[in-house]
């Protein structure tokens, strides 16, 4: 190990625009933190800059751990490496065809363009039927054959995707041997190596999607470790997935698919963390970004998981993921007036270019973020600092021509409808998530993070009905610090699908233990000190008849069939608020995830207790109008500066490097010796 | 209060109100349902609807298509019925049950609950929703019988009855219902999840009522009314003045093989700000004695889904459907009366209803509408025993097809139909759940019309029965004719159904419909799926989008030449573009 041995551990994330570095000295409590540009074109160079930012001194580190959306990037602009597939004969549409679908409800129009173009999928004779039995063996001279024509044209990486491939993979197995001896690299993927589920669709897109970014992962953390090694590093990388645990970098290709929803996963991580060390471990995390907004619910520290996520249209990634949805609405969704009259903001987007109309590069539209400085909850002060010379003037005629005059408002009228009606489209999205994962949002708190978060998170937990929000000490650093705090983690899911009176319990219980035993394996292969090792294990039920399951959370890897039948009982009707007695039941996964645990950094350090002030009121720095309703003067803070018991009401604006935290009338602000705050919300009266 | 008084801001949000409490009771009622049916396809729909007359307020962005103005007709008819005395009066914690196609439905299988939300002992408003039950009993399991003559013979028909009363289930109806559909254990599921989720909605709408107040929300509702008939207006300006016609085919009743046509004019009308589309089905065929009679109800909701298609962004509403005027087609098969059989109005008759619409405003509406899409939902039923498991089954086929070409490109493959938005079933699932073997499932090659943007290509699928004995049912349609092409755009392959029985091929004498039909081990069922129609002109395709379909195997070297009129040749393949230029120019 390099370093010093005392566990010097830098967690570096890509986001779509920055780059987001914390550096951790668990023995001092030193903390160094960096914002830099991303660099899309490669990200290391980013990370680079980042850790320069930083001034971290790469020779003293022991351990980097990495969040990057390169995969993310190469899925959704699908620039995957040259691919080609070999199938069961007479599937090879498989993956063109999806699931008879349409991207909208409404509208007969839609494209798509499959993982795996169709000249580059094969098929061969092997037919497995759903009970694992051979109905074709595997024609193994065509399958040579076929690999040899998918190199003779030019694939980088094949996928070998069976028919029941989940119930019986000895074809599967029997090809990549085949393909190991005539392939010239590691880049083979078994489609039920990453996922022994039925579905033949969603397993053939997630392991084709795994092919296709394979060799983009590797080619980048390649150039990404040369650069870390030539300023000194001498330890492991780390690379998070979208579960929110880690796998070494060594590894990570292998299942590469699992990195493409990792972007959102850490930050998810860090609020489970944060809430669990601030004793508020069921959180709604809301992660407000200038195109759009993320949304996770945590219970009890552990964020939901789920393994049935799509990432674009028709293009379902089904491995364990960190469950975040994301809402069309952030700080650059733009607001118009339709031809009924009504006001309407979102889904269109300013995005990044141009943007809001205040980042003076030539935005026309009136989006969230101006409004937001219209109404003085963002300092319209900064207007001074940007380049196209944009005066709050400016803003306030293009809220008064396109939304005021139809709407019968002045500038501000129009701003504070706005924000107001982005509002109440946030809360609706939060509440459909909230529910559609059957949970009601006010048993929750609101974990505020991102750039625009922390500034609408009390109006939306007002709508919502949840009683106080969590702003953690670092917003605009909580992808990074998701990363230094994430665990390994390995999930493994197993379809069975059959009757649970028919179900052997040993069988089961192998098939437990079996999981068990890889995860520990791959534990056992990484370098990295590990803590204690933790298993979560369930089975993903159903009534016969129903195609949808339920996730039933178990406390051991022995379950009987009493128990399974009873627990499922439990867990459906305190899903669905449904009894259903004497419906015969099916287990359809088996589902374990193998987590070993790294020494958490204390967040407590997180914070520099130094600087602050004795006194609330110390550590104001100004004063300002604000719009609530009404014009308010409302003191404006410096989050550095408050004390970390600081206790007082708002109205108030609370600002920090990343971040501007607005607290309503009333609502009540206490800080915690972590350096977070908690902002109560008191609920109105009447109206 | 008049609603000039209230605020756009504050209607703003209460729109947005009500269309999330219909969000949350499609959800709700998604999540807790038993059957795939509902809980993964979405065969169901929710809703707000107005207490004097049943207009719809508002209705959950999710429900299936082709309920978009049915249960309007619905609660307006148990409105009136209650009001006439023919139907007992509600009292709090009644929910209605009704099924009656010929009261504002579609086919039996389409189980609709009605609820009054009561405001201080005054029903305030009705919430409805619709969910698909996958049995109704009847001669056929699952309802969609093909040689059906009579309504009596597609199951239980149940006029609006109280189900739930003060609260509680009757038992003794829900004991009726039981002995007469198939596999009824499984059905409370259902009926819970549908009376919850309008329970989910009462508790919703009665909070967005506690806080803004029952007159503002009343008020809000007659105002949002006026400008979604405003929106609609201004959306249907687009549309030039004038007449346009079409006509559109549906292969055969399934008892008497001939086809039936719906014919269609539209007539954009109305001075500026009354704007107006009538819908003018005069010389549609007679009812028909076979199961594809349409109800009123689902004649209209197919005007109103079909439109909404064109414009997406108009919110479902009342409102919305005020500037559409669709006179009543007495005499048609379009408005069948009782006893006519209509198990196939929701899933085959609708979709033959929105292309006529498609086909009609294309010319006045290029850059909106697109060439006609598959349009059916592609039924196929195979019902058996299965002696490996000792138990008998019904699996149901339902396929997708070619959508049309479109101004901005060419049709999606393999979408599912005009009215639905279900997902297929896995193979896997099916292979799991019943014994057939798919030996195929491709894209159906070549099936994709011609056209400057060509249409999607349906969908090639061929299965075996392994094991016990089986019948094979077919409701299916675009057989005999393919979905027609646009402003000169070719037509998408027509449906086929083969089966190989003993090693011959049968087709149906119908083509696309056929009843029972026995199949042995061993015997397979081939169903090659429409195309979409062709949008512009063949000959106006890029040579080298044709070049890039043949690259793909989707059109053969023959095909482009004789389809597109581009000649290709060469190794590799390459535009011949003199002889392209000397057969296109010819």
């Amino acid at each position: 190990m390099a370093g010093s041995g005392a566990g010097q551990i830098v967690g570096v994330d890509v986001g779509g625009t920055f780059t987001d570095l914390v550096q951790m000295d668990p023995g001092t409590g030193a903390i160094r933190l960096a914002k830099v540009a991303s660099t899309p074109a490669n990200q290391a160079d980013g990370v680079m800059a980042a850790l320069a930012a930083s001034e971290t001194d790469l020779a003293a580190m022991d351990l980097v751990i990495h969040g990057t959306t390169t995969t993310t990037n190469a899925v959704l602009e699908r620039r995957f490496a040259r691919t080609g597939l070999i199938t069961t004969q007479g599937f090879r549409d498989v993956l063109e065809l999806g699931r008879r679908t349409r991207p909208q409800p409404y509208g007969m129009t839609g494209r798509f363009e499959p993982v795996i173009p169709r000249d580059l999928r094969l098929e061969v004779p092997e037919r497995m039927d759903a009970e694992g039995r051979v109905v074709t063996p595997l024609d193994e001279d065509a399958l040579a054959a076929a690999g040899r024509r998918l190199l003779a044209e030019g694939c980088e990486a094949v996928v070998v995707h069976f028919l029941h491939a989940y119930a019986n993979p000895v074809h599967e197995r029997c090809a990549g041997e085949i393909l190991a001896g005539l392939w010239p690299n590691g880049y083979v993927t078994l489609g039920h190596a990453l996922l022994a589920e039925s579905r033949e669709f969603e397993r053939g897109v997630t392991a084709a999607v795994n092919a296709g970014v394979q060799p983009v992962l590797a080619r980048y953390l390649d150039r990404l470790s040369a650069r870390l090694a030539q300023g000194g590093y001498g330890g492991e990388v780390l690379v998070v997935n979208g579960n929110g645990g880690t796998v070494s970098s060594r590894l990570v290709a292998r299942e590469a698919a699992k990195t493409v929803m990792s972007g959102p996963a850490s930050g998810v991580i860090a609020a489970a963390r944060t809430g669990r060390a601030a004793g508020v471990p069921d959180l709604i995390t809301y992660d407000m970004g200038g195109t759009s907004t993320d949304v996770a619910l945590i219970r009890g520290a552990e964020p939901a998981v789920s393994a049935e996520i799509e990432v674009d249209y028709a293009l379902p990634i089904h491995v364990p993921m960190v469950d975040v949805r994301t809402v069309g609405a952030g700080g650059g969704s733009i607001a118009r007036v339709t031809e009924a009259g009504l006001l309407e903001v979102g889904p269109a987007s300013a995005g990044a270019v141009p943007g809001p109309i205040c980042y003076g590069r030539g935005g026309t539209e009136p989006t969230i973020s101006d409004a937001n400085m219209l109404l003085g909850r963002l300092d319209p002060g900064r207007l001074a600092a940007v380049q196209g010379g944009v005066a709050l003037a400016d803003v306030a005629a293009a809220f008064e021509a396109r939304l005021g005059r139809p709407l019968g408002l002045d500038a501000v009228g129009a701003a504070a409808a706005v924000v107001r009606m982005a509002n109440t489209r946030m809360a609706g999205a939060i509440r459909m998530v909230s529910v559609s994962l059957g949970a009601d949002p006010r048993d929750f708190a609101l974990f505020a993070f991102g750039g625009a978060g922390p500034l609408h998170a009390t109006a939306l937990a007002r709508e919502l009905g949840v009683p106080r929000v969590l702003v953690p000490a670092r917003p605009g650093i909580t992808n990074a610090l998701g990363c230094a705090l994430a665990d390994l983690r390995h999930d493994f899911v197993n379809t069975v699908n059959r009757p649970l009176d028919t179900i052997d319990e040993t069988a089961l219980h192998a098939r437990f233990a079996a999981q068990r035993a890889e995860g520990e394996a791959l534990l056992d292969a990484e370098r990295v000190a590990i803590g204690t090792r933790r298993y979560l294990h369930s089975i993903d039920m159903q009534f016969v008849g129903q195609s949808h399951v339920v996730r039933v959370p178990l406390d051991n890897a022995r379950p009987s069939r009493q128990t399974l039948a009873s627990r499922f009982a439990e867990v459906y009707f305190e899903r669905f608020r449904i009894a259903l007695e004497g419906v015969p039941v099916n287990l359809v996964n088996i589902n374990s995830s193998v987590i070993g645990e790294r020494a958490a950094p204390d967040l407590g350090s997180l914070i520099d207790p130094i600087g602050r002030a004795a006194r609330v009121a110390e550590a104001q720095i100004g004063q300002r109008p604000v719009h609530f309703g009404a014009w308010v003067d409302t003191p404006v803070y410096a989050r550095e500066r408050l004390p970390l018991d600081a206790a007082f009401d708002g109205p108030a604006v609370i600002e920090q490097m990343d971040t501007t935290i607005l607290v309503e009338p009333g609502d009540r602000v206490r800080g915690d010796p972590m350096g977070n705050l908690l902002l109560e919300i008191v609920r109105e009266a009447g109206a | 209060m008049s609603g000039e008084a209230l605020d756009p801001i504050t209607l703003s949000v209460i729109q947005a109100g009500l269309q999330q409490v219909c969000d949350e009771m499609d959800l709700a009622f998604s999540r807790a349902a038993f059957s795939p049916v509902i809980a993964e396809a979405n065969d169901r729909s929710d809703g707000i609807y107005a207490a004097t007359d049943g207009a719809l307020i508002a209705q959950g962005a999710g429900g299936l298509p082709v309920f978009v103005g049915t249960m309007q007709e619905s609660t307006r008819i148990l409105i009136a019925r209650i009001a006439a005395g023919e139907t007992a009066a509600p009292e709090p914690g009644d929910i209605y049950i009704v099924n009656d196609p010929y009261l504002g439905g579609t086919h039996l299988m389409d189980v609709r609950f009605a609820m009054p939300v009561w405001r201080a002992g005054r029903i305030f408003c009705w919430m409805s929703n619709t969910g698909h039950w996958p049995d109704i009993g009847g001669s056929v399991p699952g309802g969609f019988s093909a040689s059906a003559t009579a309504v009596e013979q597609e199951g239980l028909r149940l006029p609006p009855v109280k189900l739930f009363k003060r609260g509680e289930m009757d038992r003794e109806i829900y004991a009726i219902i039981c002995s007469n559909i198939r596999v009824p254990e499984q059905r409370i599921g259902d009926v819970k999840a549908q009376a919850a989720a309008l329970m989910v909605g009462e508790v919703r709408l009665s909070a967005l009522l506690d806080r803004y107040g029952d007159a503002v929300v009343a008020a809000a509702i007659e105002e949002l009314r006026l400008r979604a008939a405003r929106q609609m207006r201004a959306a249907i300006a687009a549309v030039p003045e004038g007449v346009y016609r079409a006509s559109a085919h549906i292969d055969s009743d399934g008892v008497v093989n001939e086809p039936l046509e719906i014919r269609l004019a539209v007539t954009r009308a109305g001075a500026l700000g009354a704007e107006r589309l009538v819908f003018d089905f005069a010389g549609s065929s007679a009812p028909c004695a076979g199961p594809m009679n349409s109800v009123l109800a689902t004649t209209l909701s197919s005007v109103y889904l079909a439109v909404r298609h064109i414009f997406p962004d108009v919110p479902i509403s009342a409102g919305a459907f005020e500037p559409l005027e669709v006179l009543r087609p007495e005499g048609t098969f379009l408005d069948a009366r009782y006893p006519r059989p209509v198990s196939g109005c929701a899933a085959e008759v609708s979709q033959r209803i929105a292309e006529a619409v498609f086909l009609a405003l294309a010319e006045a509406l290029p850059e909106r509408v697109t060439a006609a899409p598959a349009g059916t939902s592609g039924n196929f039923a195979l019902g058996g025993q299965d002696p490996e498991r000792g138990r008998g089954f019904v699996m149901y086929q339902l396929s997708g097809g070619g959508y049309g070409g479109w101004a901005r490109g060419d049709g999606l493959s393999n979408g599912c139909s005009t009215i639905g938005i279900s997902k297929a079933p896995p193979i896997e699932i099916m292979e799991q759940n019943f014994p057939v073997l798919y030996r195929r499932y491709a894209l159906a090659e070549g099936s994709g019309g011609a056209g400057r943007h060509r249409g999607g290509f349906g969908l090639d699928y061929e299965l075996e029965l392994r094991r016990g004995k089986a019948r094979a049912s077919f409701v299916m349609d675009h057989g005999r004719f393919g979905p027609p092409g646009v402003l000169g755009g070719g037509d998408g392959a027509p449906n086929r159904v083969e089966v190989i029985r003993g090693g011959a091929v049968h087709v149906p004498e119908h083509l696309s419909k056929e009843q029972d039909l026995p199949l042995a081990p061993g015997d397979r069922v081939r169903v090659r799926t429409p195309g979409g129609g062709g949008y512009g002109p063949a000959a106006a395709r890029d040579p080298a989008a044709v070049l890039e379909d043949v690259r793909l195997g989707r059109y053969s070297v023959a095909e482009a030449e004789a389809l597109f009129g581009v000649v290709l040749g060469g190794s590799p393949l390459g535009v011949d573009a003199a002889a392209t230029a000397r057969r296109r120019g010819g």
